[in-house]
């Protein structure tokens, strides 16, 4: 309705307080945020700062204990649990510091796992498959097991799992954060190019400078806090 | 989803292999527990002797054989009246009844007449047939002839001296312990030509459809006959046969503790070995429900290996069980006919699911619940 673009992320008022025992961990207060689409977003902050948990709630992987979180047209904090599990599977690609691969899947099966909850023919998934895995330069790996491959090579057998459905987000977890430095900026590359040459929104975590001057913006977060610049 | 069995073969190995001990020796239980049932059912566990409650020797009312029979669980009724015929002097004494012939030999399976001999009995009146011992006791004796007896307790016939029997067949067996030295004559013409206590039978034999009602039964046949003149007293056939279903019921018993307690072990191990796995896969669940797997889904994925398992090792076992005892008895001398009964097969195909299902279930509801949060932070 109105000209003005509307952000493709949107947090507000977003609180996040965790249990234990009697006592309460208050990680996120009252939290406001907007990503536009295509921008490639580094999320920065001491460890323990609750990076991974505003993550979460924007990967739709948790719910805000209070707060809206609207993405594209849905209030995914409003969705119930199937629902959720739809929108994340058609929405969100996820990108884990540890890969996450099935170690009983060749590489190709494991990107093949996401297309299983769509109705694609066996055909139409193998040529997505073979599409994703491109992207990625790993044509020449399909058949391998993750335990016969780099970290490197793992980590973009996860970007191709990520990418395969086409989702609207890419959400990244400290990608780099078990690489080495040179296959670390390998994947930071691919995740640049996925932005620049694919359009792909993406919201990395990281605490690696490094990683966040490839991003388009950086947010620091810091005691619940989000800021443009870092602390000090 | 079975490709995840393969990732600690050891563990899923032993697992297996403890199901498959487990089911061997199910089948085996359970075919020794069939063949010693299969002794008692020719025991005549099954049967019941209903007689007058004061003593055998008082009569009861032959109506009484029907209302028996149409008692539910009743499978036949047989009737016998005690004779004590005497062939020419009193030494000759030899224990002889009248009885219906096709409700005789249906009752008592166990004696062995020839069907010309059944057809000749059904055609005389005054057929007799005569054990095989007694046959050899009186060597003059012949299918064919007349044989007069007396007996003190029934007198003469009207206008006769003796009682006339014909010889139409000579009864065999095939247990030692029954009496082949017995004469079995037909009720009807002893009936008719008796001249006091007409309508009267001596006792009753009936067949029960379940041998683990016979107690019930029997009560309820007293209750039946409870404040009438002639009251009864129903009980086992005999003293073996009621020792002998006591000890079945031990071995029953003894079989299904034996079985239930491996089955808990098993279960134990089976189900330490999912919900260990399902622990290892922790953060795999979670990337599986973060994609957007559902609950549901990761519930019926862990189901289905542990079913898996308890199904590849429970199948073989009974099959091993099965093909030792069909492919020919160890033991032929001990237990005859040892075989695993089908319904027993079915029962340990049931089995094995349910093993899988149950041990699968906490596994798997744990899975199920768990938050993809949680479950991706444990390596972070
Ligand atoms: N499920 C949870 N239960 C309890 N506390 C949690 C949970 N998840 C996160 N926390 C706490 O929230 C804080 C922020 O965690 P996290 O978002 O993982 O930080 P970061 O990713 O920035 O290192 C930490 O103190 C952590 O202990
Ligand atoms: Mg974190």
């Amino acid at each position: 309705m109105s000209a003005e673009k509307r952000a493709l992320v949107m947090i507000e008022n977003v609180t996040r307080t965790f249990h234990r025992g009697a006592e309460d961990i208050h990680v996120l207060a009252d939290l406001d945020l907007e990503i536009q689409e295509g921008e490639f977003l580094a999320l920065m902050g001491p460890s323990g700062s609750g990076k991974s948990t505003l993550l979460n709630l924007i990967g739709g992987l948790d719910r805000p204990t209070g707060g809206r979180v609207i993405i594209g047209e849905h209030r995914i904090d409003r969705l119930n649990d199937r629902a959720l599990a739809a929108w994340r599977a058609r929405h969100v690609g996820f990108i884990f510091q540890f890969y996450n691969l099935l170690p009983v899947l060749t590489a190709e099966k494991n990107v093949e796992l996401p297309l299983l909850l769509s109705p694609l023919s066996q055909a139409a998934r193998r040529k997505h498959v073979q599409l994703a895995l491109e992207v990625v330069g790993l044509s020449h790996r399909t058949r391998h097991y993750p335990r016969t491959l780099s970290g490197g090579e793992q980590q973009r057998v996860g970007i191709a799992r990520a990418i395969v459905t086409d989702p609207t987000l890419l959400h990244c977890d400290e990608p780099t954060g078990d690489l080495d430095r040179k296959s670390g900026d390998e994947i930071l590359s691919l995740l640049q190019a996925l932005n620049q040459d694919y359009g792909k929104t993406i919201i990395m975590v990281t605490h690696d400078p490094h990683a966040s001057a490839r991003a388009s913006r950086t947010v620091h977060l810091d005691k619940g806090r989000l800021s443009a610049e870092a602390p000090d | 989803m079975l490709a995840n069995l393969k990732r600690k073969k050891l563990r899923t190995t032993l697992t297996i292999l403890s199901i498959f001990v487990a089911f061997v020796l199910f089948g085996f239980l359970c075919a020794i527990q069939h063949a010693f049932l299969g002794g008692v059912e020719v025991a005549g566990a099954d049967r019941l002797i209903v007689r007058h409650k004061v003593s055998i020797i008082q009569p009861l009312p032959i109506s009484y054989e029907s209302r028996v029979a149409s008692i539910p669980g009743v499978d036949a009724v047989s009737s016998t009246s005690w004779f004590g015929g005497i062939y020419q002097k009193p030494e000759n004494a030899f224990p002889s009844f009248a009885v219906d012939p096709e409700k005789f030999l249906n009752m008592f399976p166990e004696v062995i007449v020839s069907p010309a001999a059944k057809e000749q009995w059904l055609k005389k009146r005054t057929g007799a047939i005569v054990g095989r011992g007694l046959m050899e006791k009186f060597p003059t004796w012949k299918i064919g002839g007349h044989i007069p007896l007396t007996s003190p307790i029934w007198g003469q016939p009207a206008n006769q001296a003796n009682w006339d029997f014909e010889i139409v067949g000579v009864y065999d067996t095939d247990k030692k312990s029954t009496d082949k030295s017995q004469f079995f004559f037909r009720y009807d013409y002893f009936d008719e030509a008796r001249a006091q206590a007409k309508g009267k039978i001596g006792w009753m034999t009936i067949r029960v459809d379940h041998a683990d009602e016979a107690t019930a039964i029997a009560r309820k046949i007293d209750r039946e006959f409870a404040n009438s003149p002639e009251e009864t007293k129903a009980e086992p056939e005999g003293a073996f046969a009621a020792s002998f279903v006591k000890q079945i019921g031990d071995i029953g018993a003894i079989v299904t503790g034996v079985v239930s307690a491996v089955f808990f072990t098993i279960l134990l191990v089976a189900g330490n070995t999912v919900s260990q796995s399902v622990n290892e896969r922790t953060e795999e669940l979670g990337v599986l429900k973060a994609m957007g797997f559902t609950n549901t889904t990761v519930l019926v994925l862990v189901l289905a290996e542990s079913c898996a398992i308890s199904a590849i090792g429970g199948l073989a076992g009974l099959g091993v069980a099965w093909a030792i005892t069909a492919g020919g008895n160890p033991i032929p001398d001990v237990l005859p006919n040892l075989e695993i009964p089908n319904r027993d097969l079915l029962l340990g195909s049931a089995l094995a699911i349910g093993l899988g299902l149950l041990s699968g279930a906490l596994p798997a509801l744990h899975a199920m619940r768990l938050q993809i949060a949680v479950a991706l932070r444990r390596q972070g």
